[in-house]
C-alpha cells in the first residue's frame, strides 16, 4: 500500500510571489490544510500565528478560542479533533512544557492534532525573543511513557508552509500528534514566497470506518497499524481514554493486549517511515565533511558549505525535514562516504546525540553548540569544517 | 421500572465503585434526566476527568471521553466549540474539578459555555486512597490529614456563581429525585450549568471520620441539607454545619458558542455584501 503525506502534487503550480513570515505561512498553510479549530495561549515568538487565525477562522466558519493556559489549549484541540475537525495550537518552550501531558494523551488515544512549537531560548522563561533549538529532545520525549511522535523541522518560510500542510496530513494519516518545530528566526523572517496553488495540494483525511457502528472497533489493528476514526455525533458511539485500552477503547489490565496495543502505536510509524522521514541532501554527493543541520542553523550551514567549497573543501549537508522519527538510516548511508560529521545546532548537542548514535563511532562526530540567543555566523561553521578537513 | 440497561455498557460491569458509593446514584439520576429529555444518544457526549467519579463516562452508551486529570472541561470546551449541536455533559469530582482543574472550572463558567457539569462532591480523593481535597471539611480526617484538615474549604457552587455560570444547583444522593430535575434543568440551560451533588465515600471519608454505614452517611446528608428559603431564616450558628440544596443561581447571560456563531454569521454577511 503506497501512502503519501507529501503535499505538493505538482511543484510547478504556484501562486504569485509575496512577502511572508514563517508564522504567517504556517497560519495560511493550516487553513489550506483544512484546519478549522485553533485553541491557544499567547506566547512569544509564536503569537502571530494566533493573531492571524483569530482573524481568518471565523470568516470561514471555523473557531478560534483563547484558552486560559497551554494545558487547556491542548485539551481543547483534542476535544475538537474527536468531532472530526482538524485542530491545532501554537506555542513556545514554556507553553510546550505545559502541553506535554495532553500530548501523551493524543498519542495514547490516537487523536490527530498539530502542535507548533516556535523554539526560543530556555530553560525556563529563558530568552523570549531569541532563537534556539533546545526543544528537539523535548519534542521526542517530553511526555511520559514510551510513545511515538512525529516532529518536522522546516528551514525557510516556503518550507514552513509545506511542512505545516504535511503536519496535518501526517497527523490524519497516522492518527498521531505532530509537532512542528520552528525557531524564532524561521518564524519571524520575511521571505519572498510563491506558495503552491491550493488545487495542487494533496490533503489527507483520517481513515473512516467502513463497518456499521455495531461492528466498529476504534483501536483495532489494521494492515497499516492505523485504526479508522469515526467523528463524534455520527452514530459511532465509543469510548476514548488515556488508560491502557483494548481495541474497543476500554481499559484493560491484560498484559498481552497492552503489549500489542503499545507496540502497534510504534509499528504504525515504522510502517510509514519512508513516507514520514524526509531529508534534503545538499552537495553531499562528493562530500568528505557532512554537516547535519536543521532550521535556521541549516541556513548558516548552507552558506558555510559554499564558502568551504570555494576553498576547495568538499563539504555537504544532510538536512532533516523530519527530525522525529530520526533519519538514522540516511545518516548511516552517508557516513560510509564521509570523513567526519559536523552538527551545528542552537543547543549543546541534542540532534548530535542521535547522529553519534547512528554513526556508532564509524567516523568522528563534531558537536558545535550555541546557546547565547544568537544565530550561527557562517564563519563559525566554516571554521569547524576547516578543522575537520 | 426505568430501563437503565439500554443506556449502559453492561459488558464493562461490574462497576469499579465500592459498595455504598454515591456515584451509582448520580449515574442513575443522570440517565433518568437524559431519558426524560428524549436526547438522541448519538448526540450526547459525556466527558470526564480522572478519579472515581470520572469512571462514570465509560459505563454509558454515548460518545464518551475519559480525559486527563482536571482537564475534562478543556476537552469538553473543544468538543462544544467544534460541534455545538452535541449535548456535552461533564462528570467530575471535587479533586478533579476544584484542585487540579480549578482554573479550567473558573474559565468555563466565565465563558458561560453550554456545558452541563455534574460535580460529585464526596469531600475526598477516593481513588488514590482518601487524601484530603479542597472540599474536605476543616477538621475532618483523611489519609493525608491524620490530625484533622487544617485548611479552609472551597464553596464550589459559590465559586461557579461568582465566575458567571448561568445555572448553579446543589443536591445530595439522598435527594435523588431532586437531582433528576436539577440535571434536566442544567442540560436545558443554554450556558454553563453546575450541579454539585454531595455523595458519600464510605470507604475513605466514612472510615477516616467514623461516619457510620453508607445509609448513615445518606441520613447525614438529609439532616444537614437545607433549602435556600429555610437557610434565610436561620442564624449563622444554626447554619454552621449545614449546606443549601436546590437551585442556587439562575441567570441569563450570553453563551460562548452562540456568541461566536453570531460573529461568524456577521462576518459572512459582510463578506457576501462585499
Amino acid at each position: 500500500m503506497t501512502r503519501s503525506s507529501r503535499p505538493l502534487t505538482d511543484p510547478s503550480k504556484r501562486r504569485p510571489p509575496r512577502m511572508l513570515s514563517g508564522n504567517e505561512a504556517c497560519a495560511l498553510a493550516a487553513i489550506d490544510a483544512g484546519m478549522r479549530f485553533y485553541a491557544g495561549y499567547p506566547i512569544t515568538p509564536s503569537s502571530e500565528i494566533a493573531e492571524h487565525l483569530a482573524n481568518w477562522l471565523p470568516r470561514m466558519g471555523g473557531v478560534f478560542i483563547a484558552m486560559e493556559d497551554e494545558i487547556a489549549s491542548m485539551g481543547a484541540i483534542i476535544g475538537a479533533s474527536l468531532t472530526g475537525t482538524k485542530a491545532m495550537t501554537a506555542t513556545s518552550g514554556p507553553g510546550f512544557s505545559l502541553m506535554q501531558e495532553n500530548i501523551g494523551y493524543a498519542s495514547m488515544a490516537e487523536v490527530p492534532v498539530v502542535v507548533v512549537n516556535v523554539m526560543r531560548g530556555g530553560p525556563s522563561t529563558g530568552l523570549p525573543t531569541s532563537p534556539a533549538q533546545g526543544d528537539v529532545m523535548q519534542a521526542r520525549w517530553g511526555t511520559h511513557g514510551d510513545h511515538p511522535v512525529i516532529a518536522l523541522t522546516p528551514y525557510s518560510v516556503e518550507e514552513t508552509y509545506e511542512a505545516t500542510v504535511r503536519a496535518f496530513n501526517l497527523s490524519e494519516q497516522y492518527r498521531v500528534p505532530v509537532i512542528l518545530l520552528l525557531d524564532e528566526v524561521i518564524a519571524h523572517v520575511n521571505e519572498k514566497v510563491a506558495l503552491p496553488e491550493r488545487e495542487a495540494l494533496r490533503i489527507v483525511e483520517r481513515p473512516q470506518p467502513e463497518v456499521p457502528p455495531e461492528q466498529y472497533l476504534p483501536f483495532v489493528d489494521t494492515p497499516t497499524g492505523v485504526p479508522p476514526m469515526a467523528p463524534f455525533g455520527t452514530g459511532y458511539r465509543y469510548h476514548v481514554t488515556g488508560l491502557a485500552h483494548d481495541e474497543t477503547g476500554f481499559q484493560t489490565n491484560d498484559p498481552k493486549v497492552i503489549d500489542a496495543q503499545l507496540r502497534r502505536l510504534h509499528r504504525k510509524l515504522e510502517l510509514g517511515r519512508h513516507d514520514i522521514v524526509e531529508v534534503d541532501e545538499f552537495l553531499l554527493e562528493d562530500a568528505e565533511i557532512g554537516v547535519f543541520a536543521y532550521g535556521s542553523s541549516a541556513r548558516s550551514a548552507r552558506r558555510a558549505i559554499r564558502l568551504a567549497r570555494e576553498k576547495g573543501i568538499r563539504a555537504g549537508m544532510l538536512r532533516p525535514k523530519t527530525m522525529w522519527p530520526f533519519p538514522d538510516e540516511e545518516v548511516r548511508a552517508w557516513t560510509k562516504r564521509l570523513k567526519a560529521w559536523l552538527v551545528p545546532e542552537m543547543n549543546l548537542g541534542q540532534a548530535a546525540h542521535e547522529v553519534e548514535w547512528a554513526v556508532a563511532g564509524a567516523v568522528p562526530v563534531r558537536r558545535l553548540g550555541r546557546v547565547d540567543g544568537n544565530l550561527f555566523h557562517p564563519n563559525d561553521i566554516l571554521a569547524a569544517i576547516e578543522e575537520l578537513a | 421500572m426505568f430501563d437503565y440497561q439500554s443506556y449502559l455498557r453492561l459488558n464493562h460491569f461490574p462497576l469499579i465503585w465500592c459498595p455504598g458509593c454515591g456515584n451509582g446514584v448520580v449515574m442513575k439520576s443522570m440517565l433518568r434526566a437524559i431519558d426524560n429529555l428524549r436526547l438522541p444518544r448519538d448526540q450526547v457526549c459525556v466527558v470526564s476527568g480522572i478519579g472515581c467519579s470520572s469512571r462514570l463516562s465509560g459505563y454509558l452508551d454515548f460518545n464518551t471521553v475519559h480525559t486527563t486529570h482536571g482537564r475534562a472541561l478543556t476537552f469538553a470546551t473543544g468538543i462544544k466549540m467544534a460541534k455545538p449541536e452535541l449535548t456535552v455533559i461533564v462528570v467530575t469530582g471535587d479533586g478533579d474539578c476544584t484542585a487540579i482543574g480549578g482554573n479550567h472550572f473558573i474559565h468555563a463558567a466565565r465563558r458561560n459555555i453550554d456545558l452541563t457539569v455534574i460535580l460529585i462532591n464526596n469531600l475526598i480523593y477516593g481513588m488514590t486512597g482518601g487524601q484530603h481535597s479542597p472540599t474536605t471539611p476543616s477538621g475532618s480526617r483523611a489519609s493525608t490529614a491524620p490530625f484533622g484538615n487544617s485548611e479552609n474549604t472551597f464553596n464550589v457552587s459559590g465559586l461557579a456563581i461568582a465566575a458567571g455560570a448561568s445555572f448553579v444547583a446543589r443536591s445530595t444522593t439522598y435527594h435523588a429525585q431532586q437531582c433528576d430535575k436539577l440535571i434536566e434543568k442544567g442540560i436545558q440551560t443554554p450556558g454553563f450549568a453546575l450541579i454539585e451533588i454531595m455523595a458519600a465515600c464510605p470507604t475513605s471519608f466514612g472510615r477516616a471520620n467514623k461516619a457510620g454505614s453508607p445509609a448513615d452517611m445518606m441520613l447525614w446528608q438529609r439532616d444537614h441539607a437545607v433549602t435556600p428559603q429555610r437557610a434565610e431564616k436561620m442564624s449563622p450558628e444554626e447554619l454552621q454545619d449545614k449546606f443549601t440544596i436546590g437551585v442556587l443561581a439562575e441567570t441569563s447571560r450570553p453563551e460562548c458558542r452562540a456568541e461566536y456563531q453570531k460573529l461568524i454569521d456577521r462576518l459572512r454577511e459582510q463578506e457576501a455584501k462585499a
